[in-house]
C-alpha cells in the first residue's frame, strides 16, 4: 500500500475557487470538491488511497475519490513517496534556434551619472573606458549587425537600440535602420525596432523619427522629480527630471503608433511603486509602467536587502489590485510586470532558460562582438561570436547545457522554476559572481509576486475570461487608442 | 477529466494528452496482447499485425542461427546480444564494438554459458 503526499504543485485560491498551478507542466487547473477534499487530506501527511476514500466515505462516493485521485496522481499534483520524484528532461535544441531579438548596443557612453548604474558602477562586467571597446558603434559595424541578425533571423527580425545612452550615437541608429529596412525587405522579412533611452536627447527630429518608423521607445524613468533625481543626475550631480520629462510629453503626444512605456528600477530607497506608477501614467501620459529592482553586489548602498524584496512586494500587490480591478472590467492598466506574467501563465511557459540570452536574443556591443544579451556585451568571458564571424555554436552550446534549469539544483522543488528558472544572468553575476547560479537572494519573492498573478489569473478566468484573449497569439501589448 | 478542470492553454493540452485513446474497434481486441516497443502513449494497434525483424526474411534468428544450425537461437534471450543485434541489425542496446569497445565480448565466446563474463563499458 503506497502512501500519497502533495507533488509538484502550488495550490491557490481565487474568487472562492481552488486552483492548482502544476510545476512540471506549467498548466493551471481549477479543483472541484471531490480533489480539493483529497488534497486536503494529504495536506499534513502522507496517506494511502485506501485510508483516503474511507475517510471522505461520508462526503463523497468512493468512485469519485478514487477517479479524482487518479487524475491527481496523472498530472503530478499526488505523488507516491516510494517513486522518485522525476528530474526535468535536459533537452538542448538540435538545430540553432532562430535569432530573434538583437540588441545593438551603438554606444557605452551615457550623458547621465545614474549612480545605480551596473555599466558604470562598482559591479561593472565590461571594461567600457579606455577598454578595447570602441565609444561608439561605427555605421559600418551597425550595418555587419544588421546583416547579422537577417541572417541567422527567422521571417521575424527584432532590432533594438541601445547604450550606454541610445541616442548619442543618433546618427549611426538612423542609417542603420534605413540600411535595415531595405536589407529585410530585399529578403522578404519583417523587421521592426525599438529602443531604450533616458529621454534627455530626444529633440523634434528624434521624435519625428521615431514615429516615423514605429519605434517601441522604453523610456527609463523613475518617477516624480523627487525620485528621479536621486540616483538619475547629470556628471554634475544635477537631476534630470526637468530636462527628460517634457521631452517625454512630447514624445508621447506625437507618437501614437505603439504605446510608450516607462521602465522603472527600483532601489531600497526609492519604492514608493504606487506613487510612481501615478505619477507616469497620469502626469506624464506612459501608457505602460514595468518595474525592476536594482542590480546591484549587495554590499552596495542602494541594493536590496530582504526586507526590501519585502516591501516592493506589498507595493507591487497593492498596484497589482488595481490591475484586477481594471481588468475585471475589462479597461487598460498599465502596470506591465502583471501583464507580462499573466501572458506567461496563460500560454503556460515552462522554461528551461530563464530568458532568451544567448539563443533568441543575443547582444552586440560597440565593437561587433556578440554576447547573452546587451548586459554582456563587449565581456569577453560571455562573447559568444562576433557579427562578422558568426555565432561560435559550440560555446553556444556549452553555455546553453550548463545554464539548463535542470542544472540548478535548489530550483528542482520550486514550484514557481517554470516562469523563473534561476532568473536573470547578470543578476546572478553580479550577486554571486557566475551566471550559472540560480538567484537565491529573491526567490521568496518571485514565489510570492507569482502567486499574486496567479490569483489574479484565476480571478480573471472565472469573472472576465475574454480580457485574457490578448495573451492567446500575439505578443503584443493592446495598444493605445 | 471530471475533477479537474483546465484553465490556461497548457492544462488544456495536459488534459488532452492524458485522454484515453479509443483503439480501433477491428483492432480492439488484439490491442491488449500486441508488443509495443519504445511507443508512449500506445498508438491504436492496426491489424494484421506484421512482426519486423530477423522471422520477416528468415534470416538467422528465430528459425536458424547464423552458422545455418540451431544452436544459436535467438532463445535464450541472452543470445540476442549477438545475433539480433549484429544478424538481423535489432537496435539491441550493446556497446559501439567497433571504435569504442572492441574487445567487449572477448571473454564471451558463447553467449548462453559466458554472458556473464559480458563487462560494464564507462565511456
Amino acid at each position: 500500500m503506497s502512501l500519497l503526499h502533495p507533488g509538484d504543485c502550488h495550490a491557490f485560491e481565487a474568487g472562492g475557487r481552488r486552483f492548482l498551478y502544476l510545476a512540471p507542466s506549467a498548466a493551471v487547473m481549477a479543483v472541484d470538491d471531490v480533489s480539493a477534499a483529497v488534497l486536503d487530506a494529504v495536506a499534513l501527511r502522507a496517506r494511502s488511497s485506501e485510508e483516503i476514500v474511507s475517510d471522505l466515505a461520508g462526503r463523497f462516493p468512493a468512485g469519485a475519490v478514487d477517479e479524482s485521485l487518479d487524475e491527481l496522481v496523472k498530472v503530478r499534483a499526488l505523488r507516491r513517496v516510494d517513486t522518485p520524484a522525476r528530474r526535468p528532461a535536459k533537452v538542448l535544441p538540435l538545430t540553432p534556434v532562430p535569432l530573434s531579438t538583437m540588441v545593438l548596443n551603438v554606444t557605452n557612453q551615457c550623458n547621465l551619472s545614474c549612480t545605480y548604474c551596473y555599466e558604470y558602477g562598482e559591479d561593472k562586467i565590461v571594461q567600457t573606458e579606455n577598454g578595447r571597446q570602441p565609444k561608439m558603434m561605427t555605421a559600418e559595424t551597425a550595418r555587419d549587425s544588421v546583416d547579422f541578425l537577417l541572417r541567422e533571423s527567422g521571417h521575424d527580425a527584432h532590432m533594438t537600440f541601445f547604450g550606454g545612452e541610445t541616442l548619442l550615437n543618433f546618427k549611426v541608429l538612423k542609417t542603420t535602420v534605413a540600411y535595415a529596412t531595405e536589407q529585410a525587405a530585399a529578403l522578404g522579412k519583417t523587421i521592426d525596432f525599438s529602443m531604450t533611452t533616458n529621454a534627455t536627447l530626444l529633440s523634434p527630429e528624434v521624435i519625428e523619427f521615431l514615429a516615423e518608423h514605429r519605434f517601441g521607445v522604453t523610456i527609463s524613468m523613475d518617477g516624480p522629480p523627487d525620485l528621479q533625481n536621486k540616483f538619475r543626475v547629470f556628471h554634475n550631480g544635477a537631476g534630470s527630471y526637468d530636462v527628460m520629462a517634457p521631452k517625454v510629453k512630447a514624445l508621447i503626444a506625437r507618437h501614437r503608433s505603439r504605446p510608450i512605456g516607462a521602465r522603472v528600477t527600483l532601489t531600497k530607497d526609492t519604492l514608493d511603486v504606487r506613487r510612481i506608477y501615478q505619477h507616469l501614467t497620469e502626469d506624464i501620459g506612459f501608457w505602460e509602467v514595468g518595474f525592476a529592482p536594482v542590480t546591484a553586489s549587495p554590499d552596495r548602498p542602494h541594493a536590496f536587502g530582504d526586507e526590501g524584496f519585502e516591501q516592493v512586494l506589498s507595493e507591487f500587490r497593492a498596484l497589482a489590485q488595481d490591475y484586477l480591478a481594471a481588468a475585471l472590467e475589462g479597461r487598460h492598466h498599465g502596470f506591465s510586470n502583471v501583464r507580462e506574467t499573466l501572458g506567461e501563465i496563460h500560454k503556460g511557459a515552462s522554461k528551461a532558460w530563464p530568458c532568451g540570452a544567448g539563443f533568441g536574443l543575443l547582444g552586440v556591443s560597440t565593437a561587433g562582438d556578440v554576447a547573452l544579451c546587451h548586459r554582456f556585451a563587449g565581456s569577453d568571458d560571455h562573447k559568444l561570436g562576433t557579427v562578422r564571424d558568426g555565432i561560435d555554436r559550440v560555446r553556444q552550446t556549452e553555455f546553453l547545457d550548463s545554464h539548463h534549469v535542470s542544472n540548478k539544483t535548489d530550483c528542482q522543488t520550486c514550484w514557481a522554476r517554470p516562469l523563473c528558472a534561476g532568473g536573470c544572468y547578470h543578476e546572478a553575476h553580479t550577486r554571486f559572481g557566475t551566471t550559472n547560479q540560480p538567484n537565491l537572494h529573491y526567490c521568496d519573492w518571485i514565489r510570492g509576486w507569482t502567486d499574486t498573478c496567479l490569483q489574479i489569473y484565476g480571478q480573471i478566468a472565472q469573472v472576465n475570461p475574454e480580457f485574457l484573449q490578448q495573451f492567446e497569439d500575439a505578443n503584443e501589448a493592446p495598444q493605445p487608442s | 477529466m471530471k475533477h479537474l478542470s483546465p484553465v490556461n492553454a497548457k492544462a488544456r493540452r495536459l488534459a488532452q494528452a492524458l485522454a484515453p485513446v479509443d483503439p480501433a474497434p477491428a483492432a480492439a481486441s488484439s490491442a491488449k496482447e500486441d508488443v509495443v516497443a519504445l511507443c508512449v502513449p500506445q498508438q491504436p494497434t492496426q491489424g494484421p499485425h506484421i512482426p519486423l525483424g530477423c522471422s520477416t526474411v528468415f534470416a538467422p534468428g528465430w528459425e536458424v542461427d547464423r552458422t545455418g544450425g540451431t544452436a544459436g537461437l535467438c532463445q535464450p534471450v541472452e543470445r540476442d546480444l549477438f545475433d539480433c543485434h549484429l544478424g538481423c541489425f535489432w537496435p539491441a542496446q550493446v556497446p559501439d564494438q567497433l571504435n569504442h569497445a572492441p574487445d567487449w565480448t572477448k571473454k564471451c565466446a558463447a553467449a548462453q554459458k559466458d554472458w556473464r563474463k559480458l563487462d560494464v563499458i564507462f565511456p
